[in-house]
């Protein structure tokens, strides 16, 4: 359908975004919120945007989402949403009884200027937050960066509120793992225990939005960072922040607030990403690699090696998150492939840099925008104009992939009409060889459907 | 479980107390509420217009959101599966960003040729106080075609309130074309969305019935027949809870009647077109009629004995946003045999709460705009075997060990007319009778998992 809407003329466009490839602040807060353990994420302004969060969410993880709003009125857009606020606080904490509330604000209490920070504050003087219970927030207005934008701000927001320093190391690490799925943080949390340290990962949503069936409904599942590990990051030895775009502002924070220090890496996606990750932390935390971490890594080498004449030069568009493309596109680079078109509609100025950077010598003509106006409806010009042997990117991949008959890899989110993204890591070797498998997958199930009979082959 | 005080009269269990329940209230602070916003109602009511322009104004998410969503499908142009939008940045929120509107209005206008646009305005528009509606009527000046204000604001009432702001727009389209042609015996069919195809199913019957269809709004929906839609005879409405206003409003202004049916369920399906023919007084569209619906039970009525042998007994749970779906799933459910132990609707009124409880058996729990934890603690407690519900309640389901039937925007099969109540048996005996529940155990349900 969108072929016929999509001309093949790319004409400027300053003032209009068709067919998003980002979407707004407050779900990303949301989710973020969710990988506190306890946690009853609050959307501070009207129902519907807590509606379509958790809907959005839910589509992804297929998982309940439990989520609670201000539900804003014609009164509360005058008069300001305190009241709601504060009521809220009260009718959650005595029917829903979580551990903490972490409200993030939209575009309509931003606008009308309510100040969380002071409600919050003030809710505690009245005694209208129980004894050992909390409430955190941060500000999230949705016409302000993008979906990482609030998962980055509610991740410091975490920060500003539990990080404590005692005085004395505890000898464990910090890992903010960026947004990235349950299973990458299990992947991750994997990886640094197979090296021997017990590392504190926030936010952390892996036991909670890919949670077992059981029969029960657990309004908070068993996962989640706890607060008390919250608190403890204050005392780690250091903060390894995943993403510059989702972490880098929590770990900074934690170093302003607590001294410790935050080394920023790329998300651990592919081959030499992980290498970095993994050499970072055997060399700030002065352990050896294990040999198993070292088997894994040589499988991956080994797979590419094996498979590398169906990769050589395959052109791919990508579209996404800017932390996790800037990892994808590496990886892409080094398994021979030529990522050609490349849009996040999250705005991050060191985006366009960072790309051209990884690409020159074997893309140098690659096609990126970052920020207003890129779009999916630019993407699928470009790929008009320029043709690619395949797509990776969220479910929204799905209409130009079927328009110009090419296959979607589908990576990042949402990802609203396939499963595995919740089980099955993209992060480290592991993810990284899950990846492989997918493009190889992907070319060669391509290939066989394709092929003439004459051409038609048992062994690839 | 506890239940705020606030909501004690919204939940209601026939046979234990006279008295009516409560509803039409906003929902309280601080409720993991159901229901979505004003901005959501016009949307989703307008969407459907298949060869509309449709601009969202905006911070992006509201666009992203509702970004192809429903499932609302198009017999011809798709230019509704498109999401545009002003994708508001802060400075648009501090200057304004009506001159942001002018000119994608223009340019997608000048793209894409729609028959007409739709501009929805939503919260933050609302509050920065752009003048969207002389935007509207200025480029409808420049570009001759219908440019019709959505001011829906997400915090100006309830989805509800949305649905009305629709039907003022679609109002407005009315009365604009010429109607010379349209034929004494036709309908326009109000309502329907064409999710999962359900707007060709209706049409299919009418148009063998002998009744001329004008407009079918929204779904499959075109601007011209919208603009027609004067000229038909009589309105026949399917979702009260949306389309119940315009109904009225094509009464008042062009006294055309209506009358309220239900494509839910094969009495309901019989009923709504036989009150069709009878009320063209047709005998022989009468005769015609009936030998639809015999010919259409017929068809279906050997599958369905089949899965009521297995159902007979089952139990179901019910939550909705309209309450009008809610009655023919009752009685749908009692042609498979079934009982329903719990219904709730998310925008009911005190009329349809009343037939909901003269409609359900003793002991049945009525309730009004519920959260997750009570729907949990009452399918539990009414111990169902399937639930009935929308996106958000899909989950919830499954995690409780209950099979799970989507009575919503995911429809994958078309539930409404015969072959509706085929499909809608199948997938209740696929869920229910689900291999997969004897691996779960079911009678350990919680209320809820305390934190730490």
């Amino acid at each position: 359908m969108l072929l016929r809407h999509t001309p093949e003329k790319i004409t400027d466009r300053n003032s209009l975004t068709i067919n998003p490839a980002k979407t707004c602040q407050p779900i990303g807060a949301m989710y973020a919120a969710l990988g506190i353990h306890g946690c009853l994420p609050h959307s501070h302004g009207s129902q519907g945007c807590c509606a379509y969060h958790r809907s959005t969410l839910t589509r992804h993880y297929k998982e309940p989402v439990m989520a609670a709003t201000s539900a804003f009125t014609e009164g509360s857009a005058v008069f300001g949403g305190q009241a709601n606020l504060i009521e809220a606080f009260q009718n959650i904490f005595k029917i829903y009884n979580p551990d903490i509330i972490a409200v993030h604000t939209t575009c309509l209490s931003e606008t009308i200027g309510d100040d969380v920070g002071q409600i919050v504050r003030a809710a505690h003087d009245d005694g209208k937050i129980p004894t050992g219970k909390h409430v955190i927030h941060c500000n999230t207005p949705s016409y302000v960066g993008s979906h990482v934008t609030g998962f980055s701000n509610m991740v410091k927001g975490m920060v500003n509120y539990f990080a404590e320093s005692s005085g004395r190391r505890n000898g464990r690490i910090n890992i903010i793992p960026g947004w990235v799925e349950p299973s990458d943080m299990r992947e991750i949390r994997r990886l640094v225990k197979e090296m021997g340290i017990n590392p504190i990962i926030f936010p952390d949503t892996s036991g909670v939005l890919d949670a077992p069936q059981t029969g029960k409904h657990i309004f908070y599942p068993k996962g989640g960072t706890t607060v008390s590990d919250l608190k403890n990051t204050g005392d780690s030895r250091f903060t390894i922040a995943l993403g510059e775009v989702a972490s880098k502002a929590a770990g900074e924070a934690l170093t302003a607030k607590c001294q410790v220090p935050c080394h920023t890496l790329d998300l651990p996606i592919g081959l030499e990403a992980t290498d970095r990750f993994i050499d970072m932390i055997s060399k700030l935390a002065c352990v050896e690699v294990p040999g198993s971490i070292n088997e894994e890594r040589g499988q991956l080498v080994d797979v590419i090696t094996d498979m590398q004449q169906y990769l050589y030069g395959k052109k791919v568009a990508l579209f996404g998150d800017p932390d996790q493309l800037i990892s994808l596109t590496e990886f892409l680079i080094s398994i021979d492939m030529r990522p050609t078109h490349i849009v996040t509609g999250t705005p991050y100025k060191g985006f366009e840099e960072r790309i051209r950077s990884i690409t020159k010598d074997v893309v140098p003509d690659i096609n990126i925008k970052n920020g207003q106006c890129a779009d999916m409806f630019l993407l699928h010009q470009w790929i008009k104009n320029d043709p690619v042997d395949l797509l990776i990117g969220n479910t929204y991949g799905k209409y130009i992939a079927r328009d110009e008959d090419i296959p979607l890899i589908r990576f990042g989110f949402p990802i609203m009409d396939r499963i595995g993204h919740t089980y099955f890591p993209s992060v480290g070797y592991k993810g990284a060889l899950r990846l492989l498998e997918k493009i190889l997958s992907a070319f060669m199930d391509r290939q066989d459907r394709d092929s003439k009979e004459e051409s038609f082959e048992l062994v690839m | 479980m506890e239940i705020l005080k606030d909501r004690r009269n919204q939940i209601h269990r026939k046979g234990d107390e006279p008295g009516s329940i409560t509803c039409e209230k906003a929902s309280v602070a601080g409720s993991v509420s159901q229901r979505a916003c004003v901005f959501c109602g016009s949307r989703v009511v307008l969407y459907p217009v298949a060869d509309a322009l449709h601009l969202v104004h905006g911070p992006i998410g509201c666009a992203t959101y509702t970004w192809d969503i429903r499932g609302a499908l198009s017999s011809g142009p798709e230019l509704h599966r498109m999401s545009f939008s002003t994708d508001l940045n802060e400075m648009d929120v501090v200057y304004g960003a009506e001159q942001k509107l002018y000119h994608s209005l223009i340019e997608l206008i000048d793209a894409y040729k729609p028959k007409a646009a739709f501009v929805y305005s939503t919260c933050i528009v609302g509050l920065i106080g752009d003048d969207v509606v002389s935007i509207c009527k200025k480029v409808a000046a420049e570009k001759d075609i219908p440019v019709l204000p959505v001011e829906a604001p997400g915090f100006a009432g309830t989805k509800k309130d949305g649905y009305k702001i629709a039907c003022d727009a679609l109002l407005s389209l009315a009365g604009t074309a010429n109607t010379d042609t349209i034929s004494a015996k036709s309908i326009n069919i109000l309502g329907d969305f064409n999710i999962a195809g359900e707007t060709w199913v209706i049409r299919d019957y009418y148009q063998r019935m002998g009744v001329n269809v004008v407009a079918t709004v929204t779904g499959d929906g075109r601007v011209n027949d919208i603009q027609k839609m004067h000229g038909a005879t009589l309105n026949v409405v399917q979702c009260s809870g949306s389309m119940t206003h315009l109904a009225r409003s094509l009464k008042e202004k062009y006294n055309i009647p209506f009358i309220r049916v239900s494509y839910f369920g094969i009495e309901d399906t019989a009923a709504a077109l036989y009150d069709v023919a009878r009320f063209f007084g047709d005998d022989s569209m009468l005769a015609r009629t009936k030998e639809l619906v015999r010919q259409e039970t017929q068809a279906i009525m050997p599958e369905i004995r089949r899965y009521a042998r297995d159902l007979e007994g089952k139990k179901a749970a019910i939550y909705v946003g309209g309450a009008f779906k809610a009655f023919s799933l009752v009685r749908a459910l009692r042609t498979l045999g079934m009982g329903t132990v719990l219904v709730g609707t998310q925008t009911g009124n005190p009329e349809d709460y009343e037939q909901l409880r003269e409609i359900c058996d003793p002991g049945t729990i009525i309730v009004d705009d519920a959260n997750p934890l009570e729907l949990c603690s009452f399918l539990k407690e009414q111990r169902c075997d399937v639930f009935i519900g929308g996106v958000k309640e899909r989950a919830l389901a499954y995690k409780l060990g209950l099979g799970f039937c989507d009575h919503n925007h995911e429809r994958k099969e078309a539930l409404a007319g015969f072959i509706g109540m085929r499909n809608f048996a199948r997938e209740i005996h696929a869920t229910i009778m689900s291999p997969i529940w004897k691996f779960v155990p079911r009678d350990n349900c919680e209320d809820s998992g305390n934190p730490s």
